[in-house]
């Protein structure tokens, strides 16, 4: 737990001079789709339960910070916090009927409920169908930071990040992450020791896509776009990638992995249609060799050679099950 | 004319509906199937139909085989495919989690696509209709591969619950989905019996792509335009219920095809807004057992 | 001596983490009835499924009629000639009796013809048609042993067969195991109802905590029974 601290503030100080090296625009992506791949976390990784419909969240509030930004001239601040609103909105409908199942349905079902949403960007007349909401405005923060570059923006977003970074690290260890996860490794127990555990996993169901609005309302703000890749079902995907390439139900694992599929995305988009054949390679790869992930590999490696004792039961699957 | 709307387009949704429901029954069919034996949802369904459509393409165009040789080639050849992809990917996936096979086939769905979309572009094949022409039955005109689409999608539904649900290898079929431990204690290869659910499943799912090709443009984004409304039909049909997923299938066609006469803008999401109705009153689904 | 139909020896295995056989040892001859007898978790039916083979994880040796099974599968071990009927029936509830019946395939000559079943066991010839999710616990039974004399296979594992069943069903379930022997079926019974196994049987193995604590045979003492009824716990 003290080294999560360290790490963190490892990061944060990492973030804070990165400017000066690196692509300051490249790097917000990361921190969104990082915070992105973090809140899906939450849910797969501590409460156990695979949505495969999360882009709902991140694409629906992407939409709304781009409208409010865009038509309504909201301020950033709020138009952020109202496209947080609405996700946590529509992840307490979805999350209502969809939690009524578990495992494989719970994914399809939250699946076919994510398709709602495409299906609604696709024809409502505010998300301006196939072109998506285009040249988003940057209007200052509390009406007098300047965010119109890059590079002011820059501090922001890491701030946004770590704000909901540190939003997951408090859940997962409160009280309520703790129960989160009893209900995760044994539902029934949990059931018979007087839990409501629908309320929980409804709960967390609510928490995870509020973040992934969070990620998807600023989003919006720094590729100053919001299009219907964000609502896709391949961006449902792409999080699911992210986080099993990172390592599921670890705490930075979602980092590393959202980290590493933006590069991808960066670096190899010169080669068109062939990048869905890598994600998709990438994807069968991880899911037949290295279940763990990234991050879990790495902790598992640690464990082993002795450097770290015993295995945190907040961490690290064995791999046979997902969560 | 019915609710101030002319019967004729009326009709002529329903059979539209009706056409496209052949094609969802038939796919959910097989995904029931599948998953059924396997306890694996195929995302690589959606994938699996658009290849059928392609590789009934390529026949016509490269080898000039026709329609009618490509509906019993393209199952086999795809039931070859399914097979190979299984021992390759699917079979090591059984012993955990279930979802890591929704991902591989995710993966794999992924992987098919892009493949497609590299070598024959986004836009899309005409294949020629089989069968020209039509009847004019009065209140509309009924073109006669449409009729075909309905009764062939039919036949093999029928064909399909009836080997499963009073046949022999049905049986096995079924005890195998119950409890796969014991049937490979009597000694049965149940390994074999999964393989070949899986090849029979694809075949099915290919099936309902040459079917679909004359009517539709073969593309590769066929197949993921359809999965949703597929598993949102399985999960309405009650999974792994296969009358369940046989009768959901025409059903939302047609209640699809009428959203379209009454409110078009609605006709994407009424099967998901069906399924949501359905999982509050019945959470197993139509047909499906309560677990 | 007569040559074992099935040997087992050191026999270890359980379930994920956890063991529940420390090596076994015994010996079963064709055409006697056995049984083992023991407290719950003393590894009774944890050894049937090492003998079938689907048990995950087993180690040591199972010779059955003189072949090594204990890397085998279960479907393979199942074609040498060994029936398994597990304590909870596995009776397939979305097939019929009927089909229930005609599952298990023929792995031998020698099976009982479906006339000699039906005699056995009458009450199942008015099911034939009935899925196996409507039948009661006494008609299960019957199934799950009648469905597998029918594949030739001459070795039995019968798991608790008495078991929750009324008195009337668990004296014909006895005068089928006396049949069956009388058939020249070798049978590996594992019970609680010890009686019932005295009366059966001809010969026991009483396990304790994964291991075989004694083997009885033929007429049993006094002292012998207080023995087994202190290993039982009665």
């Amino acid at each position: 737990m003290k080294l999560d601290r360290y790490l963190l503030i490892a990061f944060v100080a990492v973030g804070l001079v990165l400017p000066l090296f690196g692509d300051t625009f490249f790097l917000m992506k990361v921190y969104c789709f990082a915070l992105f791949a973090c809140a899906f976390n939450l849910l797969v990784g501590y409460a156990g339960l695979l949505a495969f419909g999360h882009a709902a969240f991140f694409g629906a509030a992407s939409y709304v910070s781009a409208f409010a930004l865009k038509s309504w001239g909201w301020p950033m601040e709020v138009a952020i916090i109202a496209s947080v609103i609405s996700s946590a909105a529509l992840g307490l409908v979805f999350g209502a009927i969809a939690i009524r199942r578990t495992g494989i349905y719970f994914a399809m079902i939250t699946l076919a409920l994510s398709q709602i949403i495409y299906f609604m960007a696709v024809q409502l007349p505010f998300t301006q169908g196939e072109d998506g909401i285009h040249g988003v405005p940057r209007p200052p923060l509390l009406g007098f930071i300047n965010v119109s570059s890059d590079e002011q923006l820059y501090y922001f977003v890491l701030a946004v990040f770590v704000f909901g970074f540190l939003a997951i690290y408090r859940i997962v260890h409160s009280p309520f992450g703790h129960t989160m996860r009893s209900i995760r490794d044994n539902e029934t127990r949990a059931i018979s020791l007087g839990y409501d555990t629908q309320h929980y996993k409804l709960g967390v169901f609510v928490l995870s896509a509020a973040i992934a609005g969070l990620a998807g309302g600023t989003k919006a703000a720094v590729v100053q776009l919001a299009s219907l890749t964000d609502v896709h079902f391949q961006m449902s995907g792409e999080v699911i990638l992210m986080v099993i390439v990172g390592g599921v139900g670890t705490l930075w694992g979602p980092v590393i992995g959202a980290a590493l599929i933006v590069a991808m995305h960066d670096y190899l988009a010169s080669i068109g249609e062939w990048m869905i054949v890598i994600q998709g390679l990438l994807f069968l790869a991880v899911v037949q060799f290295f279940r763990r992930g990234i991050m879990g590999e790495l902790l598992a490696l640690l464990s082993r050679i002795g450097l770290r004792k015993g295995t945190d039961k907040n961490e690290a699957t064995t791999g046979e099950t997902l969560a | 004319m019915i609710f101030g709307y002319p019967i004729q387009l009326i009709m002529g949704q329903v059979l539209i509906g009706l056409i496209n429901g052949s094609l969802y029954a038939m796919m959910s069919l097989g995904l029931a199937v599948i998953f059924g034996v396997l306890r694996v949802v195929n995302f690589a369904h959606g994938a699996q139909y658009m290849m059928g459509a392609f590789v009934a393409l390529m026949l016509w165009q490269w080898l000039g085989v026709g329609y009618w040789p490509a509906l019993v080639l393209v199952p086999i050849i795809m039931a070859i495919v399914g097979i190979v992809l299984e021992r390759l990917f699917l079979r090591r996936l059984y012993h955990i989690d279930h979802m890591y096979g929704l991902l591989a086939t995710y993966a794999l769905a992924l992987i098919i696509e892009g493949t497609f979309r590299k070598f024959f572009g986004a836009a899309g094949t005409a294949y020629p209709n089989p069968l020209p022409g039509g009847i004019n039955l009065g209140f509309m005109f009924l073109p006669w591969y449409r009729g075909w689409v309905v009764v062939v999608s039919v036949v093999i539904c029928a064909a399909t619950w009836f080997a499963i649900e009073r046949t022999r290898l049905g049986a096995l079929l079924r005890a195998a989905t119950e409890n796969p431990v014991m049937v490979r204690a009597f000694g049965l290869n149940v390994p074999l019996i999964i393989t070949v659910t899986y090849g029979f499943g694809v075949a099915l799912a290919a099936f309902a792509g040459v079917i679909a090709a004359p009517i539709q443009n073969v593309s590769p984004q066929m197949g993921s335009h359809v999965i949703a409304v597929i598993f949102a039909v399985v999960v309405i049909g009650g999974m792994g219920s296969i009358l369940g997923a046989i009768v959901a299938g025409f059903l939302l066609g047609i209640v699809e095809g009428l959203t379209k006469v009454f409110y078009p803008e609605g006709s994407s999401i009424v099967i998901f807004l069906v399924m949501i109705l359905v999982l509050s009153l019945r959470p197993a689904g139509m047909f499906g057992r309560p677990t | 001596m007569d040559k074992a139909m099935l040997s087992i020896s050191r026999l270890e295995g359980g379930y994920g983490e956890s063991a529940v056989l420390h090596g076994i040892d015994l010996e079963i001859r064709p055409g006697e009835v056995v049984t083992l007898l023991g407290r719950n978790g003393a590894g009774k039916s944890t050894t049937l499924k090492a003998i079938i083979g689907i048990l995950e994880k087993r180690e040591g040796s199972i010779r059955f009629d003189g072949k090594e099974t204990i890397r085998m599968s279960s479907d393979a071990i199942a074609r040498l000639g060994v029936a398994y009927c597990p304590e909870e029936r596995a009776i397939f509830g979305s097939l019929t009796v009927d089909e229930n019946m005609a599952l298990p395939p023929v792995i031998a000559k020698g099976g009982l013809g479906v006339s000699e079943i039906q005699a056995l066991f009458p009450n199942l010839q008015h099911r034939r048609h009935a899925y196996g999710s409507h039948l009661s616990g006494g008609e299960q039974q019957m199934l799950a042993i009648g469905r597998i004399l029918r594949t030739g296979a001459r070795f039995l594992l019968l798991d608790e067969p008495t078991e929750g069943l009324a008195p009337v069903i668990v004296k014909q379930i006895g005068q089928t195991i006396d049949a069956l022997k009388r058939k020249g079926f070798t049978i590996l019974l594992v019970e609680q109802n010890f009686r019932f196994a005295l009366r059966h049987a001809s010969r026991h193995y009483v396990m304790e905590e994964g291991r075989v604590a004694e083997m009885l045979e033929g007429e049993i003492s006094d002292e012998g029974m207080k023995r087994i009824e202190s290993y039982l716990g009665v």
